[in-house]
């Protein structure tokens, strides 16, 4: 992992989980983009033997103690999403950007959705649509993050 | 070179692993609240980067607060005199009332009500899952922070400290799902409950029979019966009472007295020991007698 500058990738999730529970005014919260799980999926579809789903359930497990909820919640739905993203990484890869930014927006959704199944399962939290207004703003990054993501690693020449 | 052929496990096997791991992780954690005590070095171990995440806002903070105009300055000057003047006048009246109280409670018998220990903390962070209501605090075991510990702002009841780090710590605030507060209706000191909704906006009251003498606008105080929290801080303001008689139960919801979407400062309270006049004498420890009582039957 550490290997080519590949404490870049540890870098940029650091950044990612940064952003996730940076302060933000209570109007734009519910649009706050899944940043790990967008720098998570890039990295494995990129790089898929150095981040793999076992960094995925880590950084859901340090999410999940960033956000206090119960441990294991975001872990399992960060691993399950990656999983899906690892296992095709070859057909996604040959997609174009904003056919990229529709998958990962699905994924984004079966992520949010799967926290939630999970929360309702643990402490019967009623649905809100605002739960899956994260899915869009994750759409509308995807691109960008893609093209900042691959001018990283090409420019540091991760592999 | 990538080896073609490895040994390792297939990835649906480590899925497989990954999720019975956190199946696990889940049950030990939510049911037999395993983890309490590591929950607080975890929360150490990531403050660093909850620290991290705090600077922009702080750095806005700072900018607004050093970029203001000289009249603005004035203004909040002289508005700050008169309120000072005007607090200074009801501190000569408590002053006069809290000797009163305590001469009273003295005839009464009842414990003298004690100065609490106070400390002020600011927000760190407020939590972006939407699925439970949490801030972090900038105060941790290092000022002794303990957990369970209530937590006020200037207005009323926030919550109460969730898990302790060393240098932050978690607020779990009254209105999330999962927590409840005793409270009673100032006016006349009929005893609810206030159960956290979810929204940062509302509390809902269970169990309240149809006779209860509840009106809209009513202010909840907490009742110190939970022995959590001190006695007669606000909590909440009734909002809407449905006494409707087909339901078994009416329906009372309340908003939070603070304002708990926009806090910023808050309050730390270290009650004392005994502080709720409902509870027993200091002196009169049944416990052991009951279980000698008990012993001796068998």
């Amino acid at each position: 992992m550490f290997a080519h500058n590949g404490i870049l990738i540890i870098f940029t999730l650091l950044l990612a989980l940064m952003l996730s529970i940076m302060p933000m005014p209570i109007t734009v919260d519910a649009f706050r983009p899944d940043w790990v799980l967008i720098v998570t999926i890039y990295w494995s579809m990129a790089l898929p033997n150095k981040v793999n789903i076992f960094t995925a359930w880590i950084l859901g497990f340090i999410l999940d103690v960033l956000l206090g909820s119960v441990l294991g919640v975001h872990a399992a739905s960060m691993a399950v999403v990656v999983y899906i993203s690892a296992a095709n990484y070859q057909k996604i890869r040959n997609f174009s950007l904003w056919q990229q930014a529709l998958i990962v927006a699905v994924l984004g959704a079966l992520y949010n959705l799967l926290t939630f199944w999970m929360e309702h399962f643990i402490t019967n939290v009623p649905f809100l649509i605002s739960y899956l207004y994260p899915v869009l703003t994750t759409l509308l990054v995807w691109p960008w993050a893609f093209l900042i993501l691959r001018k990283i690693r090409r420019h540091f020449t991760i592999h | 070179m990538e080896p073609i052929f490895n040994n390792e496990a297939t990835p649906q096997h480590r899925l497989v692993l990954l999720l019975l791991f956190s199946a696990l992780l889940i049950f030990f954690d939510h049911k037999l609240g395993s983890f309490d005590t590591s929950r607080g070095y975890l929360q150490s171990l990531v403050s660093p980067l909850q620290y991290m995440a705090n600077t922009p806002k702080q750095f806005m903070t700072w900018a607004s607060e050093n970029l203001t105009t000289r009249r603005h300055l004035v203004l909040e000057n002289q508005q700050y005199k008169i309120n000072e003047l005007k607090f200074s006048q009801q501190l000569q009246e408590l002053t006069i009332v809290k000797q009163e109280n305590n001469r009273l409670r003295t005839l009464l018998a009842s414990p003298l009500r004690s100065n609490i220990k106070k400390m002020v903390t600011e927000i760190i962070s407020v939590n972006n899952d939407p699925y439970s209501h949490q801030i972090v605090i900038n105060r941790g075991a290092n000022d002794g922070v303990y957990e369970g510990q209530p937590v006020v702002d200037e207005q009323g009841i926030v919550g109460q400290i969730l898990h302790v780090g060393t240098t932050s710590s978690r607020v779990l605030l009254i209105t999330d799902l999962s927590h409840a507060i005793p409270v009673r209706i100032e006016r006349n000191g009929i005893r609810l409950v206030a159960t956290g909704s979810g929204r940062l906006d509302r509390l809902i009251h269970n169990f309240v029979p149809h006779s209860t003498d509840v009106l809209t606008g009513d202010l909840l105080v907490t009742s110190g019966l939970g022995g959590k929290f001190p006695e007669d801080y606000p909590v909440s303001r009734v909002i809407s009472v449905n006494q409707d008689e087909s339901r078994p139960f009416a329906r009372v919801m309340s908003e939070p007295v603070a304002q708990i979407d926009r806090i910023r400062y808050l309050l730390l309270l270290w009650p004392s020991k005994k502080h709720s006049v409902f509870s027993s004498k200091p002196n009169a420890n049944k416990k052991p007698i009951k279980k000698k009582i008990i012993k001796d039957s068998h």
